[in-house]
Parts: C-alpha cells; structure tokens; sequence
C-alpha cells in the first residue's frame, strides 16, 4: 500500500486547488445537481478533478464512473484529503444513500442512467421518506403510487425532504398495496422533481435556515421503470438505505474535527482565560477533557470497526451505533462550544458576535436535528437493543 | 496502529477466557474472601499462569520471556478481569517484570526475572502514599547509608504488598526519585481489608537498610505506570464486558407483568448504551496498549483516555448491573455486586477519572 498512498498523496498535491484545502464553510459545501451554485470556481473544478478519477466516490465500480478502490485505498485516501486538509469534493444523498442502494437492489439500466450523475455532482437526490403522520414510526405513510399500465401514478405529501427545492429528483417510499400489512405494501420509487405536480416547500427551521422542505407530490406519472426492486418489497430496500445513512450521518462529529475547524479547547482558552497553556477555569477545562475523550474514543471505534470490515469479518448491525454515538457527540460538541463562550455564543446576528460565533449558534441549533433525523437517537437504541443484544420485544 | 487483534493476540486472548473460565470462575475468588485466605490469591493457579508464559510478556527474549508485549497482557488481564480473578498479573507480571526489565542492572534481572517468570517470586509497587493515585507526590526518603540506603516512610495501598518477596520503592534521594528494590519482610506491612476483597498493604519504613545494588533505573517508571493504567484498563474492560453480559442475560430471564423486563423500553434504552461504552472502551484499551508497544507518540495520551473510559464503563456496567438485577443483586449470594465493587477500588487505582482527564488535557495541551 505505500506506493498507493504516496501515488494518491502526489495526485491531491498537484490537483486539489489551494483555496480548497482550507476550513469549508456551510454554504461551501458542495452538493452538486442541476441548480447548484458556486461560491468559487475552484469549488466546481476541484470536484470535476475528483469527479473524473471517480474520486467522490472511491469504492464503486468503475464501470459507472466510480473510483474502484478497496476499502484499505479508500481509507488512505481518505487519511490523506485530511492530511492535507483537502476539502469533500462532492456530498449529497446521492453518494452516501442511493448509489450503494442502485448498486445493490438496482436494474443494470437504472445503475447506468443514475449512478454516473451522482459519482460527478450532475444530479442532486433527495429523500421522500417521511410524511406528517409517519415520523419514527415509518411504515405507517400513505403517499399512494397506483400501477397504471406503463407508470405509475402518485399523490402524497412528504415532509424534511431536506434540499427538496435544490434537488433534481427524489427516491421515495411509496405505498402500493394499501391492504397488504404496513410493511408489505410499501415500493421503493424515483421520481423526477422536474414534474410541475411534485412541489417542494422549504420550511423555516429554529435556526432561521430552510434545509428541510414539505414535498407535495399530487397526480405526477413515473414511469413503471422508475421502481427500484420488486412492487411492494420497498421495505427492505429502504432499511438497507437507513443503514448507509445511518452511517453517513454518524461520521459528522469525526468530520467536524478535522483540522480547519476551530478546536474547542482554543475556544475555551480564549474565553474563560489562559493559564499557562491550561484553560484557566479548572471545571470547564474537565468538561472540555470529558468530552474530547469521548469524541476521541469514538473515533477510535470508527476506526476499529473499519479494520475489522477490512479484515473479512461480518460487521454487524453497529451502523445505529455509529448513528446515536456520532450526532450526540456532535450536539454536545456544540453545547460546550456554547458553553465556553457564554453570552458571546449567544448572538442571533449583527456586527457584535464574530462570524464564528454567529455560525457556532446556527450550527448548534441545526444540531439538534442530528440526533432526529434518519431515526432518533430513540430508535437507535431500540435497534441496538432488538438486533444486537436480541433483547425480546 | 492496528485496532484489531493479529492471530497471535486472538490465540492468547481465547486460550485465556478458557483458563480462568474454567480454572478460577468467580466461585474461587469468593472462597479466597470466605476463607480469608492469608495470601489473597492461589499460588497454584499463579505457578499454571507462569507455566503459560504470561509472566513473561514484558520481559525480553534474552532474559527469558517472550516480550509478547501490552497487547498480550492486556488479553490475558481482560480474561481475568472477566471472571475477577485476584492473581499477583498486575503487581508481579506487569509492575515488577516491567521495572526490572526496562530499569533493573544485568544482575539484577538475572537476581530477579527467572524467578518471577517461574511464579517463584512476587513484587509490588510501593508508590502513592496519600489517598489519591499521585506519582509525584513521594516524601518516603532513601538517604546513603555506606555503601546503601536507609528508607523512612510510608506507602498507602500497596498491591500485593503484605505477600510481596520484593517492595519496589518509590523514593526520594539527593538526584530525584529513585526506586529500590526492599525485601519484603524488612518492612512493616499492614493488610488492608478492601471493599473488593482483593489485596492491598500499607507499609511503613522505619530505618529500612538495604545493599548498595538496590537501586533501579528511575526513568522506568513513567513507562511502567502508562503500562499498568492499560493492563488495568483491560482487566475493567473484562469485568465491565462480564457485568454487561450478565445483566443482559437477566433482562432476557426475569419476568414480571407476566414479561420478560427486557422488553421494557426503559431498561432497553440503558442496556444498549451500556454495549456502546463496553464497544467504545474496548478501542481506547487497544489503541493505548497497541501504541505503548509502539512507543507512539501519542501513547501516554491513548494511555489516559483508556482508562478514563474502563473508570467510567465499569462504574455504569457495575451500578446498572445491580440496579437491573433488582433485589437479588444486592445480597452477597449473588455474584453480580462483586463487580460493582471492584469498579470502585480498580478505578482509584493507577489514576481516577479526574486524574486522567488532567492527563489528558495537559498531553493534548490545554
């Protein structure tokens, strides 16, 4: 493996534009898809650098414009972007959920039309799974797809489609046996957001963004080539998408640590003063400690748990580990921000708060999602407690 | 740094929950308490220890160990940890092999190691002296006495220390901390009656004078106690993971409202956090005894993080463990408060939460 790490070391030096290996702000994330926009030019030329190596999205298959890697490779890529503090060139659904979903349970030709758009940022997906009445328990939804010869036709209501109003298509749970039990009529379908019938409608969240949106989805036709897996099997399909962004939404505390953002002692130095190199305030400066320790050992088992994947063993249903431990770890990391900066962490908006501490606020509020969003830190440990302690129910 | 076992590692570590399983399950450690027995462990299970070479994990090929490393103790001591075997592993095969070995003259390992790894011999550490792990902190004195030394002082809760051959003394000399090595006997030793009911000293020196070839390499200290908070670490991690398992095992049998109470969501909820930490924890251990075997930079840092989080995983398996167990878990018949009660003596030892998160936040510098 050296000659690959340092082969891929040398390609990141020499392609990745130096304005992209510094701290990546939110509204510098890149999603890609048809409405995307770009803050910088080197933000759409460092993804289609890595887009062509299929580079954003290292261990699929080549044939569909992946990167092919192993998961050692990927890794090392991986350790090396944070090295060099290579910002993520591309994030989105499309690669942390759908992709490996096509992969899996896809036809040939849906794996040919979708997968090459996502793997270079042309297409952006979001995630029609909830709906008002069909939160935690989400079998229960009732947007309806009816088969009618060639398509299908549906009418529903989704909710915390998150970047509906960016998104170019949307992969829904659908209902299409309304007497077969709830977990039996349930179809896994992809929907074109293009159609006038699909209305999404960003809603105004405690933090004053609008990531998430109301999606109505009223008489829109899709074509009966649009399900994924057989009619009425959704269910399976759409566990196995949970899991994928079970993980995805775990990995966020480790991605928060990485080496532009703002370390949380130094914020805690700076605010409740320096004592030769210790955070002056002996409580706080535990409370710092606990918490890095924690962040830290779980990084460690991240880790572990991809060495053990590596090395052929079964992984195991951890994926809700990954998931309760990850954004509850992230919440807290933005609580003791909060809390090392006292009412300076407090600010809404205006010129008396620094940009930090304006984005520290916001960011702390759009944490609480974390632990909601892709199943609650409560459904998390229902599964961990059912699947992996088989504790009965 | 490899976080998973290598084939080696996985072979100790299976041959070792197999041997305490079936040679020193729970049953005998409660017979050594009930017995009140003098030497607080079996020299017989200690000379079967010996014979399978974890006596020697620390100690170099040379000198005739296998130098296995932490990696290999720590397996063994999660073993031991699992069925609370009181064995000398700590004081013996980790303190006393690793201060020998790394700060002990050519004579002085030939004098000693054979008849450590042999399990002819057991030492103990003579090092804090307040109610609180704390290195630094030594006012014992070792003053030149002709060609030797003269000890005065006191040491609190030593391991092992009413049955030691040899006291490992920390101690204050003209150049710094040093460390010698006393006979036991030459000492006066006061067994400790712990709420564990494992074994602990206090002694004091009086006028103790020892040889002038008494003294070890100071600097091996630092090193061994990093080494000691990871064996520890693993042996919680082994009572954390039994204590874990056991409660797990209850919620699935008891029943009450006609349900077995594991179908509770509110004991659920606590039971799978509880498997969370055990994970969590099982990384750090490895990580902190993989990278000391390294000598990685960020080992001492790996070292106070590992047992931070044995403190606080055995502190939660071992309260939740009684509280799952409801009634039965508070008599003495039941085997499960013995673990509860070993967290709290296994987590004052070699450095409490608060000791090692200070650690921690002074290596990462803040």
């Amino acid at each position: 493996m050296p000659s690959f790490r340092a082969a891929t070391r040398t390609w990141l030096e020499e392609n990745c534009p130096s304005s992209m290996r510094t701290f990546m702000p939110e509204n510098e994330q890149v999603a890609g898809g048809k409405r995307a926009r770009y803050v910088r030019p080197e933000q759409k030329q460092w993804l289609d650098r890595m887009a062509a190596k299929g580079w954003t999205a290292p261990t699929w298959p080549t044939q569909y414009g992946g990167g092919g890697l192993s998961g050692e490779e990927a890794l090392i890529l991986e350790e090396e972007m944070q090295d060099l503090g290579c910002r993520i060139p591309l994030r989105g659904m499309g690669l942390t959920m759908l992709g490996p979903v096509l992969l899996e349970y896809g036809t040939e030709e849906q794996r040919q039309t979708h997968i090459p758009p996502i793997v270079r940022g042309e297409i952006r997906w979001c995630q029609g799974y909830s709906e008002p009445e069909a939160g935690s328990d989400l079998a229960s939804l009732r947007t309806r797809a009816v088969l009618q010869g060639d398509h299908f036709l549906v009418n529903g209501h989704k909710i915390w489609t998150s970047n509906a109003h960016h998104s170019d298509w949307i992969f829904c749970l659908v209902r299409t046996d309304p007497t077969a039990k709830k977990h039996e009529g349930i179809s896994f379908l992809l929907i074109d957001i293009d159609d006038p019938g699909v209305r999404p409608r960003p809603i105004r969240l405690i933090s004053g963004a609008s990531v998430f949106c109301e999606t109505f989805i009223e008489n829109v036709q899709v074509p009966a080539g649009n399900l994924v897996g057989p009619l009425n099997k959704g269910w399976t399909i759409a566990k196995r998408l949970l899991e994928h962004e079970r993980k995805g939404i775990g990995g966020i505390s480790a991605r928060n640590a990485a080496r532009f953002e703002v370390p949380l002692e130094a914020v805690a130095k700076q605010f409740a003063g320096d004592d030769n190199g210790k955070i002056a305030d002996p409580i706080l400066r535990d409370r710092v400690a606990a918490y890095s320790m924690d962040a830290h050992a779980f990084q460690l088992t991240r880790r572990r748990a991809a060495e053990e994947a590596e090395s052929g063993a079964a992984p195991g249903p951890l994926s809700a580990m990954f998931k309760l431990q990850g954004t509850e770890l992230n919440k807290r990391r933005y609580e003791m921000l909060l809390e090392a900066e006292g009412f300076q962490g407090l600010g809404w908006e205006g010129d008396s708060f620094t940009s930090d501490q304006l984005r520290f606020t916001r960011e702390w509020l759009r944490s609480k999602a974390n632990s909601i969003e892709g199943g609650t830190s409560e459904v998390q440990l229902n599964i961990i407690a059912k699947r992996v302690l088989g504790l009965p129910d | 740094m490899a976080l998973i076992l290598n084939e080696e590692a996985q072979m100790v570590r299976d041959t070792a929950l197999d041997f305490f399983r079936e040679r020193s399950p729970i049953t005998a450690f409660r017979k050594l308490r009930d017995d009140n027995d003098p030497d607080g462990f079996s020299r017989d299970l200690w000379h079967q220890i010996a014979d399978l070479g974890w006596t020697g994990f620390l100690v170099a090929e040379d000198d005739g160990g296998s130098a296995f490393g932490m990696i290999g103790l720590a397996q063994v001591m999660e073993a031991a940890g699992r069925t609370l075997a009181a064995t000398p592993l700590l004081s013996t095969a980790l303190l006393g092999a690793s201060l020998i070995s790394l700060g002990g003259t050519d004579d002085q390992k030939a004098e000693y190691l054979p008849l450590l790894l042999a399990g002819e011999h057991i030492t103990a550490l003579a090092l804090d002296e307040g109610t609180r792990h704390a290195p630094t902190q030594i006012a014992t004195t070792a003053e030149r006495d002709g060609a030797g030394y003269r000890l005065n002082g006191s040491k609190t809760f030593v391991l092992d220390g009413h049955i030691a051959d040899t006291l490992i003394v920390a101690a204050k000399t003209a150049d710094g901390t040093g460390l010698f090595l006393v006979p036991g006997e030459a000492a006066s030793r006061t067994r400790l009656s712990m709420v564990d009911s494992r074994n602990a000293a206090l002694i004091r020196f009086d006028n103790v004078s020892i040889g002038p070839d008494t003294m070890l390499n100071g600097a091996a200290l630092d090193q061994t106690l990093d080494r000691a908070r990871v064996g520890l670490a693993a042996e919680m991690l082994g009572s954390a993971g039994e204590a874990f398992d056991r409660t797990v095992q209850y919620l699935k049998e008891r029943k009450q409202f006609g349900v077995a109470i594991g179908s509770f969501q509110a004991l659920k909820h606590r039971a799978a956090q509880m498997f969370c930490e055990v994970e969590i924890t099982r990384s750090a251990v490895i990580a902190a005894a993989s990278a000391l075997d390294q000598n990685s930079n960020d080992a001492a840092a790996l070292v106070a993080l590992a047992k931070a989080k044995a403190n606080e995983t055995l502190y939660l398996c071992g309260n939740e463990g009684v509280q799952m167990h409801g009634g039965i878990g508070m008599t003495d018949e039941h085997e499960i408060g013995f673990f509860m009660k070993r967290s709290r003596v296994a987590q004052a030892s070699f450095g409490d939460t608060r000791f090692c998160r200070d650690r921690y936040a002074t290596l990462m510098g803040y």
